[in-house]
């Protein structure tokens, strides 16, 4: 009984004096500062494991990073730790050997584009599939996976050989295009949970009050899908500034953007361009993709993008 | 100004009807609301009623007849232009607007001025008592603080008709009562012309003027309260309306209106409320309150009298609730005056005007009622 | 939107008219019946995703299917077969064939590793604790680099001159510089390092939809950590991990730029993508280039079946979570 009584109220331990067994228990609570019954943190051997695995790829990841940032500032870095020369002349020679501010630009008005259409495209395709039961649905559910589970190659080939007979190849129209094509379904997806998870009957309380289906959608459901639509157009953005293989099989010297000029001076003949030049590039690139998504991350808790439970519970 | 109901004459579904993919799960309903009647739906859940309540705001398509206000249809147009307003079970306010912009929604959408909408959102939130909230967002509300702006935003348009769906059913039982006289004071004070969908016979029979009793999408009786209550028209109305003791028996003799059933151990004198045959079984239904423990001293009414052992003994306030059980296994719900000892015997008597005999089957549909059999007797 | 349509419907508010009674009980009965089957005029919300589906996925795709049974003249000599040349192609010649081989042995482990691996990261980045935005951050941060720039990276770092060897020759746990990119392993780090976090990200999603008043219930009932994770946590997540590994699956299969550029694109690491962007960038052979383009997408949907009807079998129910 007193067993009991410890284990449930663990500061009641040193006052009542109960079995050899529940004090030893209350002490060693009392000593790490937890209340018994809870995962010791020093016993998992498995608690190592992961966090030794977590801590090679952290030193992979930042190894990685650092190379290309210190490459980037390094005049001839050959057989040293460190480069003998520091510079940041291989910045300026990149930007005016690629005409960044061409491919910059080409790049953003890619990724906006992208991002505007897709949702204006996704977002009432999504409210109806997460709303309503219509015939074909399943097909169409299904049609609008396809994109995301197919290999970009796959549809990115046929679709680009469509692009160049029509004589939109190489043009910045093609690369919008093409980048639409997974980043509407992507829409569809992430936006799905959070239309569900607004209350049908608050549509419904909005047209017993005389809403318009448009007035519904601009006044009430708008407001409440803000967040969702904030963090698919965020994702969108980040996919689509990354996105190669499609990119790379319809864009032009004009229509490069930031990614394929990169894979571009890596594999241009000659064995590339010089490789400071094409660090200086890689670390731009980072740098704008780490600000949108630093800026994201302000907006959007990342781990609840499928599901919403809150977990206020567990404290 | 004040907020008025807008008034119409009378409010007619004629046949109407929904099916979803084949299975029909509202069927011709004819019902006509005059202008100022309190309505209640009742029916247990699935039973239709919130079909119904949707065809009629329009949430819902019919699949079968019309709606009409004053002879003019109304079922073609959508939900928006019907002029209704709604509570919802949910209150669904809209979580991002503040109470008072929650009630201006819908003036705003009919681009109100902005004078008058102030007017009369101050007057509408005055009327549910909430001035000190106005700001508020819905969710630092209460329930029931919710559920009153969700009643302002209904009333503040002066709807010709609001519907209400199974308002107070997310709240507790002591709000639950305040809210009920506070809907049947704005009714009054009001005017409104109110249709009120409820699985609760007892807030049904306090609140409306009539009462609409669905199963299965099927209406089963409309009547006042008291028709209703002393007069159901089928045993599944009965129970519903409160009469817990359902007994399947067998009619030993009819003569007129008085038929004598035996069965389960003991036999009775009862009042017919439909038509019934000798030699066929039916279904007798008893409220616990009609059924009472014969006390010493007490008489026998009508010569009924059942033997049974206390099983079960409740607590309710003024009187016991006490659940026996007959030799023969079957179960019955009585109340007494003063708690009975677990096993003690008792006599139990009923007067036989108040011992309703039913037929066993519910009309033209007999399939498929087993089931239901089963869950009255358990 | 709404007020155009009802304007035409006949009849519709103009109850008194006589004229139009039989016109409008007829036009309300096929609303009904459309109805029913849930068919109205906010459907055509749906146009437009309709319309760009159609117009950039299926006629495209069926186009290219279309294609693949053109074969150059090139093909048709060197295979015969007519107008299944490219499919003999792709069958014969061992070149192209057994690029569906070196991209499994790439693709496979790579989705494998980052799903297990995720778990039990996600599962001690659970609940609340001090830094917890900071090490997500951290471990979403390689969606940032891209593949070009890991790629750009691997080579400097883990190159014959790079850190990583020389931190382990100074160390003394080598005596010659490993060799780890322009390999199989080269990409096969690359993948990880891009597949991971997404994989991470979905599984941490997951796990988030798991009421935890379920694991609470367990421990009441007496399950010890190893059991509560066994018998309700596992079978809760098993779709959401099913779905997490086609996901990474789907991105690791799809493998081009670093097979490229940390690989070696003509011996191990001569991925299925690698074959089709050939017959397609280089070669100018667009009807062989959709063949290959067409069987990547087979023998992924075939790998996708497996792990769904592995799924179907495990556990039938669902997650808090949208699988």
């Amino acid at each position: 009984m007193a067993t009991d009584v410890i284990a449930t109220t663990p500061t009641a331990g040193p006052q009542t004096p109960g079995s050899e067994r529940a004090r030893k228990r209350a002490t060693r609570a009392a000593r790490s500062g937890r209340a018994p019954g809870e995962k010791a943190l020093v016993a998992a051997p498995s608690t190592w494991f992961v966090w030794a695995g977590m801590a090679a790829f952290l030193i992979f990841l930042l190894g990685i990073l650092t190379s290309v940032i210190v490459d980037s500032f390094g005049k001839s870095w050959f057989s040293t730790w460190l480069p003998e020369v520091f510079t940041p002349q291989w910045y300026a020679k990149s930007w005016e050997r690629f005409d960044l501010t061409h491919v910059i630009g080409v790049t953003l008005t890619v990724a906006v584009s992208v991002v505007v259409l897709s949702v204006l495209i996704g977002v009432p395709a999504a409210y109806l599939l997460a709303r309503r039961d219509f015939p074909g649905k399943k097909l169409l559910s299904l049609l609008f996976l396809l994109p995301i589970l197919m290999p970009p190659i796959t549809f990115g080939i046929p679709l680009a050989t469509v692009m160049y007979n029509l004589g939109l190849g190489r043009t910045i129209w093609a690369v919008i295009l093409v980048n639409l094509v997974p980043s509407v379904p992507f829409v569809i997806m992430t936006m799905t949970p959070f239309i569900e998870q607004i209350n049908p009957s608050i549509e419904n309380a909005a047209r017993m009050c005389g809403a318009s289906m448009r007035q519904v959608f601009t006044r009430v459901l708008a407001p409440l899908l803000i967040p969702g639509i904030l963090a698919a157009a965020i994702l969108v953005l980040v996919r689509t500034v990354g996105m190669f293989e499609l990119t790379f099989l319809v864009s032009g010297p004009q229509s490069d953007t930031l990614v394929v000029a990169i894979y571009r001076a890596m594999t241009s003949a000659g064995g590339g361009e010089a490789r400071q030049l094409v660090s200086a590039m890689a670390v731009m690139y980072t740098m704008t993709m780490m600000i949108i998504l630093v800026v994201a991350l302000r907006f959007v808790n990342p781990t609840q993008l499928v599901a919403r439970v809150k977990d206020s519970r567990e404290d | 100004m004040a907020i008025t109901a807008s008034a119409f004459e009378s409010l007619e579904l004629k046949d109407v009807g929904r099916s979803f993919g084949g299975h029909d799960a509202l069927v011709g309903l004819n019902l006509t609301i005059r202008a100022g009647e309190f309505i209640a739906l009742l029916g247990p859940s699935g039973c239709g009623k919130s079909t119904a309540l949707n065809c009629l705001a329009g949430l819902l398509p019919l699949t079968h007849g019309t709606i009409s206000i004053d002879g003019k249809r109304v079922d073609t147009l959508p939900s928006e232009k019907r002029g209704f307003g709604m509570v919802f079970q949910n209150y669904a306010l809209f979580p991002h607007l503040s109470v008072e912009k929650n009630v201006a929604f819908g003036l705003q959408m009919q681009g109100t001025p902005k004078a008058e909408l102030k007017a009369r959102v101050a007057e509408a939130v005055a009327l549910v008592k909430l001035e000190q909230h106005t700001k508020k967002l819905p969710g630092q509300l209460s329930g029931g603080q919710q559920q009153r702006v969700a009643i302002a935003r209904a009333v503040v348009l002066q709807p010709r008709l609001v519907l209400m769906d199974e308002p107070l059913s997310n709240l507790d039982a002591k709000l639950r009562l305040d809210m009920r006289t506070e809907i049947r004071r704005l009714h009054q004070s009001l005017g409104l012309t109110t249709f009120y969908v409820t699985h609760d016979q007892e807030e049904a029979l306090s609140l409306a003027d009539r009462l609409v009793v669905l199963r299965e999408g099927r209406v089963q009786q409309i009547g006042t309260p008291a028709e209703l209550h002393n007069k159901p028209s089928n045993w599944h109305v009965a129970d519903f309306m409160g009469y817990r003791n359902l007994i399947d028996l067998t009619v030993e003799a009819v003569s007129g209106e008085d038929v004598r059933v035996s069965g389960a151990g003991f036999s009775l004198n009862g009042h017919a409320a439909q038509q019934v045959h000798k030699g066929e079984s039916v279904r007798l239904a008893i409220r616990p309150e009609d059924l009472t423990v014969v006390e010493p001293g007490d008489s026998v009414r009508d010569g009924n009298t059942i033997s049974a052992t206390v099983a079960v003994v409740e607590y309710q306030g003024r009187e016991f609730a006490v659940g026996v059980q007959t030799a023969e296994g079957q179960t019955l719900h009585v109340r007494s005056a003063h708690a009975p000892q677990i096993g003690d015997r008792v006599t139990l008597t009923v007067s036989a005007s108040r011992a309703l005999v039913y037929r066993s089957s519910l009309d033209e549909d007999s399939a498929g009622s087993t089931p239901e059999l089963e869950e009255v007797r358990a | 939107m709404s007020t155009a349509v009802d304007s035409r419907r006949p009849g519709g508010d103009s109850a008194g008219a006589p004229r139009g009674a039989g016109q409008r009980k007829s036009s309300a009965s096929l609303r009904h019946r459309l109805a029913e089957r849930g068919i109205d005029k906010s459907l055509v919300m749906l146009v437009p995703a309709a319309v760009f589906l159609i117009a950039l996925f299926v006629y495209p795709f069926t186009y290219g299917i279309g294609l693949t049974f053109q074969p150059s003249l090139l093909q048709q000599e060197k295979w015969g077969g007519g107008i299944f040349a490219n499919y003999l192609a792709f069958f014969k010649d061992p070149f192209v064939f057994d690029s569906i081989w070196l991209t499994m042995r790439l693709a496979l482990p790579a989705a494998l590793i980052n799903v297990l691996a995720s778990i039990p990261v996600a599962f001690k980045l659970r609940g609340k604790f001090r830094g917890k935005r900071f090490m997500t951050t951290l471990l979403v941060l390689p969606i940032t680099l891209g593949t070009v720039l890991t790629a750009q990276g691997l080579l400097i770092f883990a190159g014959r001159q790079g850190w990583l060897n020389r931190f382990l020759m100074e160390v003394g746990i080598i005596d010659a510089p490993l060799q780890l990119v322009n390999n199989y392993i080269g990409v096969l780090f690359s993948l990880i390092i891009t597949g991971f976090p997404f994989a991470f990200l979905l599984i941490s999603s997951y796990l988030s939809g798991i009421d935890p008043s379920l694991e609470a219930a367990a421990r009441t009932l007496g399950a010890d950590w190893k059991q509560r994770f066994r018998r309700v946590i596992l079978p809760l997540l098993a779709p959401g991990l099913a779905t997490t590994f086609i996901l990474t699956f789907v991105l690791a299969f799809s493998v081009f730029p670093s097979a490229r550029l940390v690989g070696d694109a003509m011996g191990s690491t001569r991925v299925m993508s690698l074959m089709a962007f050939r017959a397609f960038g280089e070669q100018n052979d667009y009807p062989m280039a959709s063949t290959i383009a067409i069987m990547m997408g087979v023998v992924e949907l075939a790998v996708i079946a497996l792990v769904l009807l592995w799924r179907s079998f495990l556990y039938k129910g669902s997650t808090g979570g949208k699988g």
